[in-house]
């Protein structure tokens, strides 16, 4: 019995610990994330202050003070007397047609709208991985859309006969000249920068050197001349009776200009194949055209898919800057709206330009989610 | 028919000469050379005669001209009877401007945004994460409008203005005022000791190293350096006598409407276009700016930091000595390519009519239609501003880069 001393018989409750600090819910998660420390909490405290104080007024002007009907400026001036100077969409909704299609002629706006429509019918399924026949697809696009568009925005006369009548690109404007310089930069700086990161990689000295030459002359020099260069200059390049319609002009600048970048967003997709892949190439057989068609750029232009989709983000943004040679691009147009009395209030310039943000954000925030989505959907064992 | 040919004259056997590489290559490059010698005589020889018709004189002679026109901000001196060299002096200053405090501010507000995208809290992050989208997915041209016609605008007009900083600063439709530092005689031992002070810091910051590798007992350069940079020029200016004073921007709030506002010539005023230029410039690069730094911090492995830990640094020195020296490797080429991309944007000066290179440029333009020269001289500038900074940042890289045995 005398080891019953070694026993120790707990007579009353061990003392209850607190339970653990949750780490699961939503408080678990604003413990974790929010006040992990002193530190911590007052930068929360502090963006929370930041953001109240950004969001707040925003909301207040896009929505809470805005004026959304009226004819004309009287409404949103009774609004701003009343103390809510808030945006003024009626100004928007009211100059929305010259916004989308500039000066068009009104009778004529049925050819934007099917050219708009099928933009919209061959690009999504060429945008949807799943969507069947992409290879008609992507010849219906590159090739005989732009066949289309071109004589249904500019008109068609048959020999006398007007099946479509002509419309000076000086009438257009708005979204129709972004989009139009948008897209004719995309889809031929591609092509073109492909040959010359081709050509900057390329054994044959004067080939390579003529490449890197108009690569680096292009990437030196600001848009903003290159758009000078390319309606000032242009004409003087030109034989004496030769004249270039002005959008084309810019259309010119602006392949030429995307192309340089292109050239290099290429180029470092083509040096992350590995010497093997051509090795393999050339040990089938293939010759130059094929290796690279078949294997080298497939492989180079899947890596640098979000390299390729900055550079159309840029452009896009850059089509802004062809306002300054005297184009009515979306900005454009909204900037000359600001000269008619009959819209004129203190706040339509800040509608003005937020209309601009949200649309111009839209479309770019758009691009870039997608490049995101095909990254994930293509990698084929590169991403680590 | 040329194999046989050159079979039966006994040449060397080989592949026929259009399969021949050397052969097909030395045909292209001599294909090129001919094509673009061709379009540079069709366009030359156009130009030409299109200049004759137009009675276009070319050449640079032009720029002796005198302008005739005014500029609004003008680092040199100018005035309407300078030539038209001159003003395009003062709007290539101008860039060069707002090129550098644009970069100043931009890597300032890029790196905070950039650590804050990286921060564990929350509320941070996100707040950086919309910065960041939301300015890089508006046009710049935009957001130079917005801050020049919709920010600027707003504020008060020439004969009031808002006062912040302890009323030392004042901004109204006219721009941002400030005190401007005025140098007296005898200043001049002020610069002299800032000069003296930095390259002390240098000295001390080379004798420090060199102590460390000896011995490994560390020296507090950084405060020596800030101290002596703050101190001396401080001592110096006491002991000249106090011989510089700030000029204050003097505001007339009495009398007549018309004579209120600030008195001409008092304190420094930067003019609101530059304010829109340089805020919409150093905003729009900074988003871009703080996703290089994010990628580059988080390209440093993890490991990195555990082993800094392990040895027993602390937060600090572990990003200061570890993360950021690695990090700055990946960051400098791309932070190299947005301050160009910074340089080559303040051409947009032009749409608000800063007098920058592009802005004065295209007044000299406009009165004198030597589109071919002016246009020159743009791209000659820019590219030459291109090749020196990226020259510049490739010895820099050069430096910073990994020494792999």
């Amino acid at each position: 019995m005398a080891n019953a001393d070694i026993f120790q018989i707990r007579t009353e409750e061990a003392p209850k610990l607190a339970a653990p600090i949750s780490t699961s819910g939503v408080v678990g998660w604003m413990r974790q994330n929010l006040f992990s420390s002193i530190g911590n909490t007052v930068l929360t405290v502090i963006g929370l202050l930041i953001a109240y104080s950004l969001i707040m007024p925003f909301v207040q002007f896009a929505i809470i003070d805005a004026v959304w009907t009226g004819s004309d400026r009287t409404a949103c001036l009774a609004a701003e007397g009343a103390g809510h100077a808030g945006a003024c969409w009626a100004y928007v909704i009211d100059y929305l047609p010259q916004f989308i299609y500039g000066r068009y002629p009104t009778e004529e706006i049925y050819r934007v709208n099917i050219v708009y429509a099928l933009f919209v019918l061959l690009l999504v399924p060429l945008l949807m991985p799943s969507a069947p026949y992409k290879g008609i697809n992507a010849l219906l696009f590159l090739v005989v859309f732009p066949i289309i568009s071109y004589f249904l925005l500019t008109g068609l006369e048959f020999g006398g006969t007007v099946v479509l009548p002509i419309v000076e690109t000086a009438r257009w404007g708005g979204l129709l000249v972004t989009l139009v310089i948008a897209v004719t930069g995309i889809v031929a700086s591609l092509p073109l920068g492909i040959a010359l990161a081709l050509g900057r990689r390329s054994n044959m000295p004067i080939i390579k050197m003529v490449s890197v030459i108009f690569i680096e002359f292009w990437r030196g020099v600001p848009l903003i001349t290159v758009l000078f260069m390319s309606s000032v200059m242009l004409p003087l390049f030109l034989p004496e009776g030769v004249t270039f319609d002005k959008l084309l002009r810019v259309l010119i600048g602006v392949t030429l200009f995307s192309a340089a970048y292109m050239a290099e967003v290429v180029r470092g997709g083509l040096q992350a194949i590995p010497k093997g892949q051509y090795e393999g190439a050339m040990a089938l057989g293939l010759r130059f055209w094929p290796m690279m068609g078949l294997i080298i750029l497939p492989q180079a232009l899947k890596l640098v898919i979000p390299g390729i989709v900055n550079t159309f983000i840029g452009l896009f943004k850059d089509t802004t800057l062809v306002l300054i040679v005297g184009m009515f691009d979306l900005l454009g147009q909204i900037q000359s709206s600001f000269s008619d009395p009959n819209w004129s209030t203190p706040t339509q310039g800040h509608t003005g330009y937020l209309f601009a943000a949200i649309v111009f954000f839209v479309f770019c925030f758009g691009m870039s989610r997608y490049s995101i989505f095909m990254e994930n959907k293509l990698h084929t064992g590169h991403k680590r | 028919m040329s194999i046989q040919e050159q079979d039966s004259a006994g040449a060397p056997a080989r592949a026929s000469l259009l399969n021949d590489p050397k052969a097909r290559g030395l045909f292209y490059q001599a294909t090129l050379i001919i094509a673009l010698v061709a379009f540079g005589w069709f366009i030359v020889s156009n130009t030409v005669e299109n200049l004759e018709r137009q009675n276009i004189a070319s050449g640079f002679g032009f720029l002796q001209n005198t302008a005739g026109f005014g500029i609004i901000q003008a680092l040199v001196d100018y005035t309407e009877t300078s030539s038209y060299g001159q003003a395009i002096i003062v709007g290539f200053f101008n860039t060069l401007l707002v090129a550098v405090i644009g970069i100043f501010l931009a890597t300032i507000i890029g790196f905070v945004v950039g650590i804050a995208r990286l921060s564990n809290n929350w509320v941070i992050s996100r707040l950086a994460y919309c910065y960041v989208e939301l300015i890089r997915n508006v046009p710049l041209l935009l957001q130079i409008f917005f801050w020049y016609f919709a920010v600027l605008r707003a504020v008060p007009g020439k004969r009031d203005k808002w006062s912040f900083l302890f009323d030392t600063f004042h901004l109204n439709i006219a721009g941002l005022r400030g005190p401007q530092p005025v140098f007296e005689e005898g200043s001049g031992i002020i610069g002299w000791a800032l000069v003296l002070a930095i390259v002390l810091a240098f000295a001390v910051a080379r004798w420090s190293r060199k102590r460390q590798e000896a011995t490994g007992q560390q020296f507090p350069v950084f405060l020596t350096g800030i101290g002596m940079i703050i101190g001396l020029p401080l001592i110096a200016y006491l002991f000249a006598g106090m011989p510089m004073h700030f000029n204050y921007p003097e505001f007339v709030e009495t009398g007549p409407m018309l004579r209120r506002g600030f008195t001409l010539g008092s304190g420094f005023n930067l003019i609101p276009e530059f304010l829109a230029l340089t805020l919409a410039l150093s905003i729009y690069t900074a988003a871009f700016i703080a996703e290089i730094v994010r990628a580059g911090i988080q390209a440093v492995s993890h490991g990195q930091s555990e082993a800094a830990h392990a040895l027993g640094l602390r937060n600090g020195p572990t990003l200061r000595l570890v993360i950021i020296p690695q990090a700055m490797r990946v960051i400098i080429p791309p932070l190299t390519s947005q301050y160009l991309n910074l340089t080559k944007n303040s051409s947009l000066a032009v749409a608000i009519a800063f007098p920058d290179l592009v802005s004065v440029g295209g007044t000299v333009l406009n009165q004198t239609g030597q589109a071919i020269e002016i246009i020159g001289i743009w791209m000659f500038v820019y590219l030459t501003l291109s090749l020196l900074t990226s020259a510049f940042m490739n010895w820099y890289n050069q430096r910073m880069a990994l020494v792999e045995r």
